[in-house]
């Protein structure tokens, strides 16, 4: 960075921790370091055809993931069950994503 | 046309240069102009890139700028929403690191301000259920309480406290003979500390506090018409005069730690530089730290707003001669304001506003643990007892309704990192509610931090090798 510099440790771990972020699968040459994609570019907002840092690297997702980020936070409509009114425990097996997807069962209308 | 605006954060200016400080990260970075100059419009109303270009025109530095700020989270989309703060209750059991052992809770003095004995107190020292003086037994059931809560820790910290810890020396000297030999059979290293008025210092004890390399905090108010104001006797008589001599005898003998003096400040007059002075030149304290009384606001000792606002000042004297003295490269003892520096290095953001209930809890005479030390032998926030252990039930539903997530008045606050929220007991004392906000000393301590702050940016930039000695073993790790 040039614009900032870290002073604290913390300061320093952000930097660390968010320098390589982005890495274009496409590209070749450099260390592929760990990339964790972000998931759904809310914060970005400009809807699937981008991820959070503007690039497309982050776009394939692993299919729970993708179910969960769109069924909790997101307005984007997806193929999931009315929580609210219809399915109210449609994950009430699913304490962890990562380890209970396979527990979330389809729901029939 | 997508719109920036400024996060969380709170800039402030060190050696001529400006500075920002993130919430909830507590990271601080250094800014350049460009990234200074985006910032400060972000902070006003929210812009888009255009209307900062119309102002800004070196639009490469501008973009730069941008995404090296948006990338630290000092900046945002306006539109998009800011994430809650996370709730995340430690994992229990969480490993005991202190254990502050109430060896007694009677004292010889009758300091008139006295959380423990005073008017706002909340244990009946007198006609309550608790023995007055812990017994060798409970001592031991302690020691064996902490080792087991300990967990995987190598070392184990317990602090003996009170009343006067003193008046109950025969055991806590058997107890620390005990905890370092029921140690040693477990593999630990066990540290002990103690804090105490020091009227009761004489050669044969400060010779076993020496040796045993015994941390002692003193408390003391200061110059003899300091002290004497409220550290007296039952009689009334002042305390001064009789432990000045013997303070000076453990000082002289006492060399295996350093040891602090701890003055509670009250309301009248404030004199924090020349009580500072007088402990160290005169007395020969290697650290002094204070702390504003705790207490109902109706009386008359407590601290009103005018008072925190000239204790303000008043630290900050004392945090910039903290500083000059620290470039020159010399030792200055303030430890409040060292203590703040070494967690705006770390870049603490805390969830509770400190370790009470977590890896520190205090343990009342009969071997009740309690939250803290200021909670001993009192029925609210009871954790358990040392021969039952902890009441990790009780632990864990105390964690839940105390997490700074909670506290709706934080949550726009700048220094909650460092402050969560502030002292249970303080808290307990003011609105008889340990979940409550200090709401009365929001300003002292955002006054404050910004003070550290500066002090931590100038320290940056003057002499850096001074908060290295703050990178602890897993940051050296990380960094290298």
């Amino acid at each position: 960075m040039n614009h900032l510099k870290p002073i604290n440790k913390k300061a320093a771990r952000i930097e660390r921790a968010t320098e390589n972020d982005v890495v274009a699968l496409q590209r070749t040459g450099l260390p592929q370091l760990p990339h964790f994609p972000v998931g759904c570019s809310l914060v970005f907002s400009p809807g699937w055809e981008a991820d959070r840092t503007g690039g497309t690297a982050g776009l394939c997702q692993p299919v729970e993931r993708d179910l969960f980020d769109c069924h909790i936070g997101c307005y984007w409509p997806a193929q999931v069950p009315d929580q609210l009114n219809h399915a109210p425990d449609w994950t009430a097996k699913c304490a962890a994503a990562q380890k209970d997807w396979r527990k979330i069962d389809l729901i029939f209308p | 046309m997508t719109a920036w605006v400024a996060r969380e954060h709170h800039r402030f200016e060190a050696a001529g240069k400006p500075f920002v400080y993130l919430v909830p990260s507590a990271a601080i970075f250094a800014l350049d102009d460009a990234a200074d100059s985006v910032l400060r419009m972000l902070s006003t109303k929210p812009r888009t890139r255009e209307e900062l270009a119309d102002v800004m025109t070196d639009h490469a530095a501008l973009d730069a700028a941008i995404a090296e700020l948006s990338r630290v989270q000092a900046i945002g989309i306006a539109a998009a929403p800011i994430p809650p703060t996370p709730k995340v209750i430690p994992l229990a059991p969480f490993p005991l690191t202190t254990m502050v052992l109430n060896v007694t809770n009677q004292c010889n003095l009758s300091c008139t301000y006295c959380y423990e004995y005073g008017e706002d107190k909340i244990v009946d020292t007198e006609n309550g259920k608790q023995p007055k003086f812990m017994s060798e037994e409970t001592a031991r059931e302690s020691v064996e309480f902490m080792l087991k809560e300990s967990g995987a820790n190598k070392v184990a910290h317990i602090t003996f406290f009170g009343g006067e810890t003193l008046l109950n020396f025969p055991v806590l000297r058997k107890t620390i003979t005990y905890a370092r030999q029921r140690a040693a059979e477990v593999g630990k290293d066990v540290d002990f500390s103690l804090t105490t008025n020091a009227t009761l210092l004489k050669p044969e004890i400060i010779e076993f506090l020496a040796e045993e390399r015994v941390g002692v905090t003193i408390s003391i108010d200061g110059p003899k018409e300091v002290q004497d104001k409220f550290r007296v006797f039952q009689n009334g008589t002042g305390s001064y005069d009789l432990v000045a001599p013997k303070i000076k005898e453990l000082l002289k003998r006492h060399r295996s730690r350093p040891i602090g003096a701890r003055v509670t400040l009250t309301s009248g007059k404030m004199d924090v530089k020349r009580i500072y002075q007088h402990l160290t030149d005169e007395i020969g304290f290697w650290e002094v730290g204070f702390a504003p009384v705790t207490t109902s606001p109706n009386r008359a000792h407590a601290i009103s707003d005018g008072g925190y606002d000239e204790m303000l000042g008043q630290f900050r004297d004392l945090a910039f001669e903290f500083l000059e003295t620290t470039v020159a490269g010399r030792h200055h003892g303030f430890s409040n304001v060292k203590e703040t520096l070494e967690e705006l290095h770390k870049g603490v953001s805390k969830a509770f506003p400190c370790g009470a209930g977590l890896g520190l809890l205090g343990v009342a005479t009969d071997g009740d643990v309690a939250l803290c030390h200021r909670f001993a032998g009192s029925d609210s926030h009871k954790f358990g007892t040392v021969r039952d252990g902890v009441d990790r039930g009780a632990q864990q539903a105390f964690l839940e309704q105390h997490h700074i997530a909670n506290k709706t008045d934080c949550s726009v606050c700048w220094a909650r990192p460092l402050c969560s929220g502030g002292c249970y007991h303080e808290a307990h004392t003011r609105y008889g509610d340990t979940t409550h906000a200090n709401l009365h000393y929001c300003n002292w301590i955002r006054g404050w931090t910004e003070v550290c702050l500066q002090v931590y940016g100038e320290l940056s930039e003057r002499n850096p090798a001074f908060l290295a000695q703050f990178d602890d073993e897993e940051m050296k790790e990380l960094v290298s």
